[in-house]
């Protein structure tokens, strides 16, 4: 079977409002910079295009009619997947892996600005007979940040560590719009919302696409120099039920990079990368993915942080992209928006400090309230 | 001879239903968006509040796309230029309908029709009602023309446009 390749990337908006395009001009932007990218006419050259997005986000249904034209897919082979980004990632993955085309387009985007109900929308997703009475976005992230922090004995700087780390890493990066140098403490005096979480940690929302063009060996070697192989993965979901959870892990994250890994042939992941993007939402969401990861443990996570392993500069870089404290929120499109950080940092456009990297691993969580998410590892 | 059965299933009454007397959990959202109208929606909509109606030209397929649009599906290229076109055009396919929305029945009938848009490429246009027009009068190719609202009641709205009648040639 052949090995699957992203060959070409492009990004648009990654701001907090673009009120100067639509989703569709949008989409085209970041296309057109993606098919620039890889060398291709989307007209002619490609087999199948994937959208990610959620009718809901849109405020359209069946939003996949709405979005061939822009893409270079008219008249041609497209379909939506409602999910994650990474998820139609591996959906495009495995449609080259089996076969039955060569060349797959994968486009996700937010227009987060857009959407004047943000918290109806993320109500919608809960469990309407035992759960949607108390809940909203926040406590269902709080309860879950209580209890991870508890069973870690983690005061409240270390995931305030965690957001100005990533604050900080944004700065280097021109995609990056809420990246800042945040202290610890103004971390800390920021509004509680509801406790442990304050305004800090939660990231903000901005609209942004991300296009991603992945291709077969074959045409992978033909049309670009530097192919970025995905070796390996995998997708997860834990139960729907908020008071039915494991708090003091991200199963998910670990059923996901279990199958990853397996398929990648990664033995030892604490080894394994040279740099990690991981949902970095709320802070505390770092430590519990990379512990999910098995990238750290959970006796020896709160010291990595504390010492700096993660750090830009440190022996493993975790969200050198500012992660999506920095990138901001992009609902389905986060997954997606980390891909293209990852590839264009394995091909040495991204941090000077990564210049050189061989391996990495992108993990995304779908958001609030749910449990499920997604991993791909990526290899020059 | 009994050719069929109707089975009964289960009827619930409308009493019933008001009293809940069977187990349901309701929601009611408000779901509110904005849409960013982007630059060829809006050049379309400011054309409107003119009295214009404005496609956008693709130089290499050379299509006048009405409604415009900042890209040509065709080409996978940005359009080039705002072009004016006619408020005039020629009925594509029409339905005379008598029903509302909520499946309520109309006092009069709604004529809902497909036009493409003289000086647009063929087969461009767009959805509007047909008025001063008996719905038996209508017909395919049938030439119109658009009744515009007052300058001072259009907002940038597909609606600026009231509705097409016949064209009187
Ligand atoms: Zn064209």
């Amino acid at each position: 079977m052949t090995k699957v390749a992203i060959i070409g990337v492009g990004y648009s908006g990654y701001a907090p409002l673009t009120p100067h395009m639509s989703f569709k001009e949008m989409m085209f932007e970041a296309s057109k910079r993606a098919y620039t990218d890889a060398g291709i006419n989307p007209r002619t050259d490609v087999g199948s295009f994937i959208c990610c997005e959620e009718d809901l986000w849109e405020g359209i249904s069946i939003t996949d009619e709405y979005v061939p034209d822009q893409l270079g897919g008219a008249q041609r082979a497209v379909c939506t997947v409602s999910d994650d980004g990474l998820v139609g990632l591996i959906n495009g993955y495995m449609q080259i892996k089996s076969g039955l085309t060569d060349v797959v387009v994968v486009e996700s985007h937010s227009k987060l600005s857009n959407v004047l109900s943000q918290g109806d929308v993320t109500r919608m997703s809960f469990e309407p007979y035992y759960e949607r009475p108390f809940l909203t976005a926040e406590t269902a992230v709080a309860l879950e940040m209580r209890r991870y922090m508890f069973e870690r004995e983690l005061d409240d700087d270390i995931p305030a560590m965690v957001v100005a780390k990533n604050k900080k890493n944004g700065l280097g990066n021109p995609r990056a719009p809420y990246s800042a140098i945040l202290s610890m403490d103004e971390v800390l005096s920021s509004p509680m919302v509801c406790e442990p979480l304050r305004k800090a940690h939660i990231p903000e929302p901005a609209d942004g696409c991300s296009v991603t063009v992945l291709a077969s060996e074959e045409k992978a070697r033909i049309l670009v120099d530097q192919p970025v192989w995905i070796r390996g993965v995998g997708w997860f979901s834990d139960t729907p039920w908020v008071s039915q959870r494991d708090f003091s892990k991200a199963v998910y994250a670990e059923g996901s990079s279990k199958m990853a890994y397996k398929m990648a042939g990664v033995n030892t992941p604490a080894k394994h990368f040279d740099f990690i993007e991981v949902d970095d939402s709320y802070g505390y969401k770092e430590l519990q993915h990379l512990e999910a990861l098995g990238v750290y443990t959970k006796e020896n996570i709160k010291r990595a942080v504390e010492v700096g392993e993660t750090d830009l500069r440190g022996p493993l870089p975790v969200n050198p992209s500012g992660g999506k404290i920095s990138l901001g929120d992009m609902v389905e499109a986060n997954g997606l928006v980390r891909v293209v950080e990852a590839v264009l940092t394995l091909r040495g456009q991204g941090p000077r400090s990564l210049r050189g990297a061989k391996h990495a691993l992108v993990q995304s969580w779908r958001g609030p309230p749910t449990a499920s998410g997604s991993t791909v590892i990526l290899e020059v | 001879m009994e050719s069929k059965k109707t089975l009964p299933g289960t009827p619930i009454t409308g009493a019933e239903w008001e009293n809940e007397v069977y187990s349901f959990r309701k929601h009611s959202v408000q779901l509110r968006y904005a849409w960013d109208a982007g630059s060829a929606v809006s050049g379309f909509l400011e054309g409107l509040k003119e009295g214009r109606i404005l496609g956008r030209r693709c130089n290499r397929c050379m299509r006048v796309l009405v409604p415009p649009r900042a890209f040509c599906e065709r080409c996978f290229r940005s359009t080039d230029e705002w072009v004016e076109v006619k408020d005039t055009g020629k009925i594509n396919t029409y339905s005379v309908s008598y029903v509302n929305n909520d499946a309520s029945r109309r006092d009069k009938p709604l004529i809902v029709a497909v036009i493409e848009i003289d000086g647009a490429s063929p087969g461009m246009g767009f959805l509007h009602v047909l008025g001063e027009v008996e719905p038996s009068k209508v017909h395919v190719d049938m030439k119109v023309k658009a009744v515009w609202k007052p300058r001072d009641e259009r907002v940038g709205a597909i609606t600026d446009i009231k509705y097409f009648k016949p064209l009187e040639v």
